[in-house]
């Protein structure tokens, strides 16, 4: 018998401990302490999920206000993952209520070989300056665009970033690997571009 | 291993995320494959130039006092409900009221339930690892249901997905909780599945619950005396398929 657990009979923590006082300055400080270091990175990814200046201020103010009133939920460990999962939400409700959401193509029904045609060994990749290379990462489908913000940009781990868009650890990977695939493509035909 | 599977793990490979067996594995196979050591070298070299580049954006200074004013004045909060704090649980972990109701089951899980879950998730990491996914390699269901017989007390049932996209590649025993019981295996693409199958307490039908472990998506549900519990790397929503085709299989055949 595998499951015998009684599964309801677990321990509930006490609903007190996990809420603390709003208006309470001490608090207040303790998040701004904690949270305001990351403006930078929150900012960057509503910046590349967005891809529009005024909507990703919105979305950055909305999220430290929404991760201000929850902090007690917030169990120490890193705050960053919790930022950013908190932005993330702001992001998808505001590309819901503008309907911009994209066609979203699934994550693993093609092969990685089709994003890109053989690559002979010497097709060296160039170096490429800061805007272009943001111009590719921002031509990116929605949720490739997401894996390489959080893991090229924010540098975050597979288990975080598999917490943050609440997907098991495998699917992150093969995200990634996709997201890769695609941006090598159009890096590849940009540069044949600055060829011709 | 093969090329699609090195494919996905080389960049797990670069992120430094493998363990040193895996990525022994994908060494071995990128150093004999020349197409994977071409990519693995540009996947590093694009890498490279994206870390030597500095793609962030900087917040603006004046959204950075609003946030800061924003923080110092506050207004108070209502008075916190059971209700409100799991929502407030929710939002941190990116949700629907899905994830929520599944957030909820996590905070209540028993020891003894995560004790199990995690025998699941190490006899499915161990399946994973070498060459010990199956016992007896079979895709027919009349080979791999005999091989049971006499090595469990219960007789698990095979059913053959194949028509519904599901491959059965084999059957192995294995251990949960410290007593034998019947893995039976499935694949998805290039996704492996676990189905544990063991005696169950009581004879009755349970419905199907789904829970994120260690980033692994399972499925549990009971059935005519017996436990299953199916573990993948597949998303939620094709494991759940999983349980829903194989349930039908199963009462079609019964």
């Amino acid at each position: 018998m595998m499951l015998a657990g009684r599964r309801r009979s677990g321990r509930v923590r006490d609903a007190r401990t996990m809420t603390g006082d709003v208006h309470d300055p001490a608090r207040a400080r303790r998040f701004r302490d904690l949270a305001l270091p990351h403006l930078d990175e929150v900012y960057t990814l509503a910046r590349y999920l967005l891809r529009n200046t005024a909507d990703a201020e919105d979305a950055v103010q909305e999220c430290y206000l929404r991760a201000l009133k929850h902090f007690d939920t917030f169990r120490g460990g890193a705050i960053r993952p919790w930022l950013f999962a908190i932005v993330r939400n702001v992001c998808r409700s505001a590309y819901a209520q503008r309907s911009l959401g994209e066609e979203k193509p699934t994550d693993d029904a093609l092969p990685l070989w089709n994003e890109a045609p053989e690559t002979p060994e010497a097709c060296v990749l160039r170096q490429r300056d800061e805007e272009s290379i943001r111009r590719l990462v921002s031509a990116l489908p929605d949720q490739f665009r997401e894996a390489i913000v959080l893991r090229e940009i924010n540098d975050l781990s597979y288990r975080e970033i598999a917490d943050i868009i609440d997907a098991p650890v495998g699917t992150v990977m093969s995200r990634l690997a996709r997201a890769r695939a695609m941006l090598r493509a159009a890096w590849q035909s940009a540069e044949q571009e600055g060829r011709q | 291993m093969t090329c699609e599977e090195a494919r996905v793990l080389l960049h797990a490979l670069i992120d430094g995320e493998l363990d040193a067996g895996n990525a022994r594995h994908v060494e071995t196979h990128v150093a004999g494959c020349a197409r994977c050591t071409a990519e693995l070298a540009q996947y590093r070299e694009m890498r490279q130039a994206m870390r030597g580049t500095n793609l962030r954006i900087g917040a603006p200074d004046a959204l950075r006092s609003r946030i800061e004013a924003a923080i110092s004045r506050p207004v108070r909060a209502p008075a916190p409900t059971r209700r409100s704090l799991l929502q407030g649980f929710a939002l941190g972990t990116a949700l629907s009221a899905a994830a929520a109701a599944s957030v909820v089951f996590v905070v209540v899980r028993s020891d003894q339930d995560q004790h199990i879950l995690g025998d699941v998730v190490s006899a499915h990491l161990r399946s994973l690892q070498g060459n010990h996914l199956t016992d007896v390699l079979s895709t027919d269901q009349h080979t791999v249901k005999p091989w049971f017989n006499g090595k469990l007390a219960v007789a698990p049932p095979v059913a053959d997905l194949a028509a519904q996209g599901f491959t059965l590649v084999g059957g192995r025993l294995d251990y949960i909780d410290g007593k034998a019981v019947a893995a039976i295996v499935y694949k998805r693409r290039v996704h492996v599945i676990n189905l544990f199958v063991a005696a169950a307490a009581d004879p009755g039908h349970t419905a199907a619950r789904g829970e994120v472990v260690q980033g692994f998506n399972t499925q549990r549900w009971s059935d005519q005396g017996l436990r299953f519990i199916a573990i993948s790397d597949l998303s939620n929503d094709e494991l759940r398929e999983f349980h829903t085709k194989f349930e039908a299989a199963l009462r079609a055949g019964a």
